[in-house]
């Protein structure tokens, strides 16, 4: 709650009033500050990328160094097939483990899995890539789109869960003994009640924690490895989107460069959607708890 | 699953809304008024279900533990304590120390810390408490966006932005009137570790904020009232209202952001010039944990390399979980008691 300034400050001393603008300034000064890295990202990604995103961009491999043209098709191709693994495999689980959380996960136990979902969400994403590595291209011997698919649905986990557990929580008990009063079994009366009336939620939680990994490029690097072709096999090389910016922004070739502000505009405008529309149905008072 | 062995047509699902006026229900129909056996073992087997997710969350952090422990034993048997303190990386000769990557992994951290956290703080500070409620709602969310940036772009910015325009602007003149600290010494590459503190900052400020926002709004509107009511202006109201019984929730959110610098991984080792070398000036290249498994994992060549690698993460993997308990623990104990779960 905020009150207006002050009336009748004339007691207060000049110091003190001086310090207190001061500090208002100060503040807004940060915040002007914050913005402008902000702008300036969002702003070079539309003026570089803009130019360089076509239908060939879309549409295309990746050309040899030193041709022309081409494009990224190939990895958007990919993200979504390395997404699509990381969702199948990432949000069942994470439902699942929310709703045990909410239900069931009262005790002691329950909180040890809180407390380890959260300390999950914490581990750098390079560890997991480690991980996925070892469990995966070490047993399969070569990089491959599951690879990459397993290591995002690790990271997608803990934030699923700990939402799906904040909205399932959100559903009054009464609601449930109402069911309950009507003799539907508990399990029953958790899908088609509490979990029904969370829907909007937990889609939300299952659209950041998808955000979140659809940018993500550290646990991909030895995991999806890249490729510079199509592929839709889950046991071989895949290229993804963020992969792909990396080696291009990284690489001296100009025309690398250009493609990977076009990737990157790409990218971002997919993330910032899935954000807007977290956001709208936050708005909507469909989710709470969610900023 | 065992959809007809209850017996019961589909349930019209009531949809209660929260908070708001609950639908009716369309309809009531027959169902199955006692629960018989079928349904006792539907429970059985949901719950059943419902519990191995669960736990696969335990066992996914077991097992990042256990590969982490038994990959990275190579490096651990041959080097020992050594590891972490001796400065030579040579995957010729095979000897791995991992000094340098610990040593540019903690100052760019601190380093993004001094910048991040008057800016985050301020920018908390402005939202909850000074902001007209009309630019509330907005600035928050656009502070956040900054949040839903991927590393990897901030990093293509960084190349492309952010270091030429240290390299021009910001370093020569820190190098004019700050040279004498030794800080900032040598040829303004541009790349280097201050540009790695700089983007870091930048990425961790959303988080800090967000959560300092958190605790702030967590304190409780009696302590701004009575603390006005005292003859405070706003801005002490603000320090000794506010800001003072948020301290330990802040410092949480200030460790949870040092959490986040740590383990970040591609806008760094895009910029950080990647040399394994320890330099005082902060306009030299450096190299951190989470850049040299970054680079080298997919070419290490040798069991000893890749496992040293995989200790390098362990460290890694050891300092964020600490890191992040504590902050944890911090948040919590400003925030307990205001988040009240409404289903016991």
């Amino acid at each position: 709650m905020r009150r207006k300034g002050f009336r009748g400050d004339e007691g207060v001393s000049l110091w003190r009033r001086f310090v207190n603008h001061g500090v208002t300034l100060a503040a807004a000064g940060a915040v002007v500050l914050v913005l402008v890295p902000l702008f300036a990202v969002f702003g070079y990604l539309v003026y570089k990328g803009i130019g360089s995103v076509n239908w060939a961009f879309l549409t295309q491999t990746p050309k040899p160094v030193g041709e022309a043209g081409g494009g990224m098709a190939n990895a958007i191709g990919g993200s979504v097939l390395i997404l699509g693994i990381a969702s199948l495999v990432g949000v069942p689980v994470g439902i699942g483990a929310g709703i045990y959380l909410a239900e069931y996960g009262r005790g002691r136990f329950g909180d040890f899995i809180r407390f380890t979902a959260d300390v999950l969400n914490g581990v750098p994403s390079i560890v997991i890539g480690i991980v996925a590595y070892s469990l995966v291209v070490l047993t399969q011997k070569q990089f491959s789109a599951l690879a990459g698919g397993v290591a995002l649905a690790i990271m997608m986990i803990p934030t699923i869960t700990r939402t799906t557990e904040e909205m399932l929580l959100l559903v009054p008990t009464n609601v449930r003994e109402a069911a309950y009063g009507l003799g539907i079994a508990r399990w029953r009366t958790t899908i088609s009640i509490t979990l029904r009336t969370a829907t909007s939620g937990v889609i939300t939680g299952v659209m950041l924690a998808f955000a979140r990994v659809a940018g993500e490029t550290a646990p991909l690097l030895f995991t999806a490895f890249g490729n510079q072709y199509w592929n839709w096999k889950i046991n071989q090389p895949t290229a993804a989107l963020p992969l792909q910016i990396f080696t291009y922004a990284i690489s001296p070739f100009e025309e690398w460069h250009r493609q990977a502000w076009a990737g990157a505009l790409i990218l971002i405008i997919l993330i910032v959607l899935a954000i807007t529309a977290v956001r709208l149905a936050a708005g909507r008072g469909m989710v709470k708890g969610v900023s | 699953m065992a959809d007809h062995a209850l017996g019961a047509p589909r349930l019209p699902g009531p949809e209660p809304v929260v908070g708001g006026p609950s639908r009716e229900a369309g309809g009531i129909r027959r169902g199955s008024l006692i629960p018989d056996s079928t349904s006792q073992w539907a429970d059985w087997a949901f719950y059943g279900a419902m519990l191995a997710c669960g736990v696969s969350v335990l066992v996914l952090v077991g097992l990042i533990v256990y590969e982490l422990v038994t990959k990275g034993q190579l490096a651990w048997h041959a080097f020992g304590w050594k590891f972490f303190f001796t400065h030579d990386w040579d995957p010729v000769n095979d000897q791995f120390g991992a000094l340098p990557f610990i040593y540019g992994t903690v100052v760019s951290s601190i380093l993004a810390l001094i910048l991040a956290v008057p800016l985050a703080v301020g920018v908390a500070v402005f939202i909850t408490e000074m902001s007209p409620r009309w630019l509330r709602g907005g600035l928050a969310f656009t502070t956040e966006l900054l949040a839903a940036i991927p590393s990897v772009i901030f990093g293509l910015w960084a190349i492309f932005v952010l270091v030429p325009f240290l390299r021009q602007t910001v370093e020569p003149l820190l190098a004019r009137y700050f040279g004498w600290t030794g800080l900032f010494e040598g040829p303004p590459y541009g790349i280097g570790m201050l540009a790695a503190g700089v983007i870091l900052a930048i990425m961790i400020i959303p988080i800090i904020s967000s959560i300092t926002r958190e605790v702030m709004t967590a304190v409780s509107q009696q302590q701004r009232e009575g603390v006005l009511a005292l003859g405070a202006t706003r801005w002490e109201m603000i320090r000794m209202g506010v800001l003072r019984n948020a301290r330990a929730g802040i410092v949480g959110a200030i460790i949870l952001g040092l959490g986040r610098a740590l383990g970040e991984t591609m806008a760094v080792t895009m910029v950080i010039g990647n040399r394994p070398e320890i330099a005082k000036s902060l306009f030299a290249p450096g190299y951190t944990m989470a850049s040299v498994i970054a680079n080298e994992f997919s070419e290490a060549t040798g069991n000893l390399y890749l496992s040293s690698l995989v200790e390098v993460g362990l460290a890694l993997f050891l300092v964020t979980i600490v890191v992040n308990i504590l902050a944890q623990l911090l948040v919590w104990t400003v925030t307990r008691g205001t988040r009240a779960r409404s289903h016991a």
